[in-house]
């Protein structure tokens, strides 16, 4: 059996073709460099962050938009933590909340069910963002409000699918020869799902935990699937995820969500890559679609070629002269799991250079 | 934001349950797994995503073992 040694000397002693590697959830950039792995690799092996990061895709317009909805009378706005000082293009949750709007922090949406209850003359409105593994969670708060009949909790929802936004980056930028897999989505969706679009863009996945050893074992994989030119999809975490995942989230997801097209901070619409409320349950819905399409970008923030691996954040000029967590101009800057940001905590012009 | 954190399953009524986190008790949703009390179980925001296989949620050392299975 291989050992973590000779997979460790493998990476550091690397000198073939150059390769890069994309891990697509900002759950692994930010393990990545807690455990210092850029340090570990070869020159010739460089790790480039992905889009999943929800923060950081999330729209401009919808953050203003959650902003507006908080200053309405008897509504609380709920959010994850890790939106709140996310800038739109107008706002922010924690500029609103200082004027006065009603925001608050939740750690699970199901914190604001018994709130509901006890308080019927407000409305709570739910910042649902997030990928696959979150909103199977909102399905099941929302079946939950069904089943008790409470109407005054709202859904402003802004979902991501992963799929095909890993076939829109294939497309748009062709120096990726492997993808990190997500690795709680996969818990989800299971690992088949990738075969197709893997076998398309001809790049290989292994999917993996968030341990420094279960993030070496995929780079490992990976280099050896680029040097064999495979495009296989394998599966490293095998201890939560499964070839088809989680039926029971994926069908509560598919019972009250369904695809759309969907906007992408820095990037634009992608096809598909959203999920929506269906129609039969718009009385729950906070009038998302009306949210529209990402026209206006941010001009001169970078984040939008970062999640995609075109630049690396140091390469983007506002990078902590500017843009720092305390001056973000971005989203990547201010997310837990923004690639600027944890360039930044880490110090990363020393790891990486 | 996907983070996702292992805890042990010490009360269940099978649609909701005490879940043991290194000491720290929290409830969590159960609906979207099946688990039993002994059960470790993957929570994302306050509800349990997966059931994690017994052997492998302690230890990684099969993952060589995996890895050198997919590379065959």
């Amino acid at each position: 059996m291989i050992t973590l040694q000779e997979m460790m000397d493998k990476l550091k002693y690397y000198n073939g073709e150059p390769v890069q590697f994309m891990e697509v959830c900002g759950t692994h950039t930010n393990s990545i460099f807690k455990h210092g792995i850029p340090g570990m690799l070869s020159k010739n092996i460089k790790l480039i962050s992905g889009p999943g990061c929800p923060v950081c895709v999330t729209s401009g317009n919808y953050i203003d938009r959650a902003a507006e909805i908080s200053m309405k009378e008897n509504t609380v706005l709920y959010t994850f933590g890790d939106m709140i000082k996310v800038p739109g293009y107008n706002t922010s949750l924690s500029a609103a909340k200082a004027k006065g709007g009603r925001v608050e922090i939740m750690y699970s949406p199901f914190d604001v069910l018994n709130l509901a209850i006890a308080n019927p003359s407000t409305t709570f409105v739910i910042a649902a963002v997030g990928f696959e593994t979150t909103t199977p969670i909102y399905a099941l708060l929302l079946d939950k409000m069904i089943k008790n009949d409470i109407h005054n909790i709202h859904f402003l929802t802004a979902l991501k699918t992963i799929v095909p936004a890993l076939e829109w980056i294939c497309g748009s930028n062709p120096n990726i020869d492997g993808f990190i897999g997500p690795g709680h989505v996969s818990a989800i969706l299971g690992y088949d799902i990738y075969k197709k679009a893997c076998s398309k863009c001809s790049i290989p996945m292994a999917v993996a935990g968030f341990e420094a050893e279960e993030i070496i074992a995929a780079i490992y994989d990976l280099l050896i699937q680029s040097e064999r030119k495979t495009s296989d999809v394998h599966n490293l975490y095998a201890s939560v995820v499964t070839s088809k995942g989680n039926p029971k989230a994926i069908s509560i997801t598919d019972k009250y969500f369904q695809a759309e097209s969907a906007s992408w901070r820095g990037l634009g619409s992608i096809e598909g890559s959203g999920l929506f409320l269906r129609n039969e349950y718009s009385e729950y819905d906070e009038d998302s679609r009306s949210i529209g399409v990402d026209e206006k970008q941010d001009q001169g923030c970078l984040c939008g070629e970062v999640i995609i691996g075109k630049v690396t954040p140091d390469e983007c000029p506002w990078f902590a002269n500017e843009c720092t967590p305390s001056t973000p101009h971005g989203p990547c800057m201010v997310s837990i799991e923004g690639t600027c940001g944890i360039w930044f905590r880490n110090g990363a012009k020393k790891i990486c250079k | 934001m996907c983070l996702a954190v292992p805890g042990k399953v010490i009360e269940t009524d099978g649609i909701t349950a005490k879940v043991d986190f290194s000491g720290n008790i929290l409830n969590v949703e159960l609906s979207l797994v099946t688990a039993e009390i002994g059960d470790y179980v993957l929570v994302h925001a306050g509800v349990a995503i997966a059931v994690l296989a017994e052997d492998e949620a302690l230890e990684t050392i099969n993952l060589y073992a995996e890895v050198e299975d997919c590379l065959k």
